[in-house]
């Protein structure tokens, strides 16, 4: 099946939750209402003739220009090797999309992933929290606007370029030592037999 | 503060909570689990990851197209080639690129020698964490000739660089093909010779057969790849049912688990597949040095790379299953975004589901089946 044909079924299906499909530029999509996606990934899951069975990814996409964070789903099946986007956009300032994880159990560590970096809360999430960064860490990273932190507990995440610090240190040296002495006119002669190592003197 | 991983585990008045990790030698990193137990079995392990996130794909939006080749690296340095080939062709697909023949023979032999390469370190990391450590210092001697003709193709032994977007940096050099073909030949009776080391061995199997069993529909639904989905009888492999670059020009089989030693979907069947998925990738490897053609290795590429708008998706067939690369381009020099899916991320996500009722010991048998690599989990 095409991704048209998919497309056709799920307009069928829920009219006007689903929006059209881009052009085919590279890869088609079809944003859809965010509500609605738990509906449309189970249809999409259990229809026969469709069974997008793999989750392949959920990813998270920051667009502060349109005020929305998207979350998109690649979705794909191995029976029939056909495959469909979808994408859900949220609110920017309070995003909320209802957790696909009841369909998919992957979507349980990928919504968690998104969540971690990006901030969209899932509703219906059994396990909503922080996954790869600590519990306490404040502002979601893959979101345009973020700004770093000084550090974290103390631990800053700032370092000067270690060339200037060496640089620096070259400099310092070159002020302390004295000026070079003139060369000699003939090196002296090599001792033929090693220096005796001073005796070392008695207590 | 409270960590919050405690709110999955039960009161540890009842049951003994340890932790496991994040510094021990089988979790392959810095991973750590918080297990449940009773006595030798356990109630639950609740994996926590993320010790080695170094936010690669913030990198990604920050830097050019072709500089982010290196980072891709390092999202799993244990078989580089495949995050190299899933960006480059992510981003060829943005492009319109059609890549030349030769680049894309070159890329198939480099991604199946860094397969076996890989899959050694797999399968004699496996033997160690169960207690054999002999294995483990075989494969990485054979390991080590790999690196010797993967260094002799790039110059690098780990992080390779060696694809780029448009074809791959360098032809390969005068008489290396002999050498591949000349260690290919030891390398075919060097599997037998390692399956009559360990693959065999009674103790080892008993430790693996009927181990942490994964079903084929739990292993689709959790989204487990590459040779953890096919050791649980799903037979699909990217490079032969969604082909990408110069594998349909290829043959080869896709081994897939059928109850080797014990039940479909267990810890041996993980580990036969990869030992025989080797023996693949070196008849592939032979059958790419045959059939190599001429001309150029790079298309021709802009100096500056400024794909138009759009998004796209790559998939590869990683040592650790499928590697999908989503990159979307607003017209800039720069991606607006890059997300990469591995495999080691979604075989972590079953673990907590299977670990009830498993023994502390086979908890590691688990893991090391999985074949996981901390960064590429945490990327």
């Amino acid at each position: 099946m095409k991704v048209n044909d998919i497309h056709e079924k799920l307009m069928a299906e829920f009219g006007d939750a689903v929006g059209p499909l881009t052009e085919p530029k590279i890869d088609p999509f079809a944003v859809v209402k965010g509500d609605r996606i738990v509906d449309i990934s189970r249809f999409l899951k259990t229809t026969l003739g469709i069974e997008l069975d793999h989750c392949n990814v959920i990813s998270g996409v920051d667009w502060p220009k349109r005020n929305v964070i998207e979350v998109v789903y690649h979705l794909f099946s191995y029976r029939h090797r056909h495959g469909i986007v979808l994408k859900v956009e949220a609110d920017r300032a309070k995003p909320v999309v209802p957790s696909v994880e009841g369909v998919w159990k992957t979507a349980n560590w990928m919504e968690r992933e998104c969540y971690d970096l990006l901030g969209v809360e899932f509703t219906g999430h059994p396990d909503l929290r922080r996954i790869l960064l600590p519990d306490d860490w404040e502002g979601y990273p893959l979101r345009k606007d973020y700004q770093e932190h000084g550090g974290y507990h103390g631990i800053s995440n700032e370092r000067e370029n270690p060339l200037v610090e060496l640089r620096r240190l070259d400099e310092k040296r070159k002020a302390e030592r004295p000026p070079a002495a003139p060369a000699p006119q003939a090196a002296p002669p090599a001792p033929s037999t090693p220096v005796a190592p001073a005796t070392p003197a008695k207590a | 503060m409270e960590r919050l991983i405690l709110r999955r585990v039960g009161k540890p008045e009842d049951e003994m909570l340890i932790n496991f990790g994040p510094q021990h030698p089988s979790t392959h990193g810095v991973l750590n689990f918080l297990v449940e137990t009773d006595g030798e079995v356990m109630k639950r392990a609740v994996p926590e990851i993320g010790y080695l996130h170094r936010a690669l794909e913030k990198i990604g939006e920050a830097v050019s197209y072709p500089g982010f080749m290196p980072y891709t690296d390092r999202i799993d340095y244990v078989a580089a080639m495949f995050a190299n080939e899933g960006y480059a062709i992510a981003v060829e697909k943005l492009l319109k690129l059609e890549v030349p023949p030769r680049a894309q023979w070159l890329r198939a032999i480099s991604c199946e020698l860094c397969r076996i390469a890989s899959h050694l370190v797999a399968v004699g990391a496996m033997a160690s964490d169960i207690g054999a450590s002999t294995p483990l210092v075989h494969a990485l001697r054979e390991r080590e000739t790999l690196n010797d003709l993967i260094e002799a193709l790039c110059g690098a032994r780990l992080t390779y660089n060696y694809h780029r977007i448009g074809g791959v940096a360098y032809d390969m050099p005068t008489g290396w093909r002999d050498r591949v073909l000349k260690y290919l030949d030891h390398f075919d009776t060097y599997i037998q010779e390692f399956d009559r080391l360990i693959s065999f061995n009674a103790i080892y199997v008993k430790r693996l057969a009927n181990v942490a069993v994964i079903s084929k529909a739990a292993a689709i639904d959790y989204g487990l790849v590459g040779p953890n989905l096919r050791g649980s009888g799903m037979d699909w492999d990217v490079r032969r049912d969604a082909p990408y670059g110069a594998y349909p020009s290829f043959n080869f089989e896709v081994p897939v688990g059928r109850g080797f030693q014990g039940t479909i979907g267990d810890a041996y069947d993980r580990y036969f597949v990869r030992m025989l998925e080797m023996a693949q990738s070196s008849r592939i490897t032979r059958q790419a040095l045959e059939t190599m053609p001429e001309g150029e290795t790079m298309a021709k590429v802009p100096r500056k790379i400024k794909p138009e708008a759009g998004e796209a998706l790559s998939r590869v067939e990683s040592a650790r299953g499928e590697m999908a690369y989503y990159v979307i381009s607003d017209g800039t020099d720069k991606a607006y975004r890059v997300r990469a899916r591995t495999g080691s991320f979604t075989a972590m996500s079953i673990i907590e589901d299977i670990s009830p009722g498993l023994m502390v010991a086979d908890l590691i048998a688990l893991i090391a089946s999985f074949d996981v690599v901390a960064p590429e989990i945490d990327r």
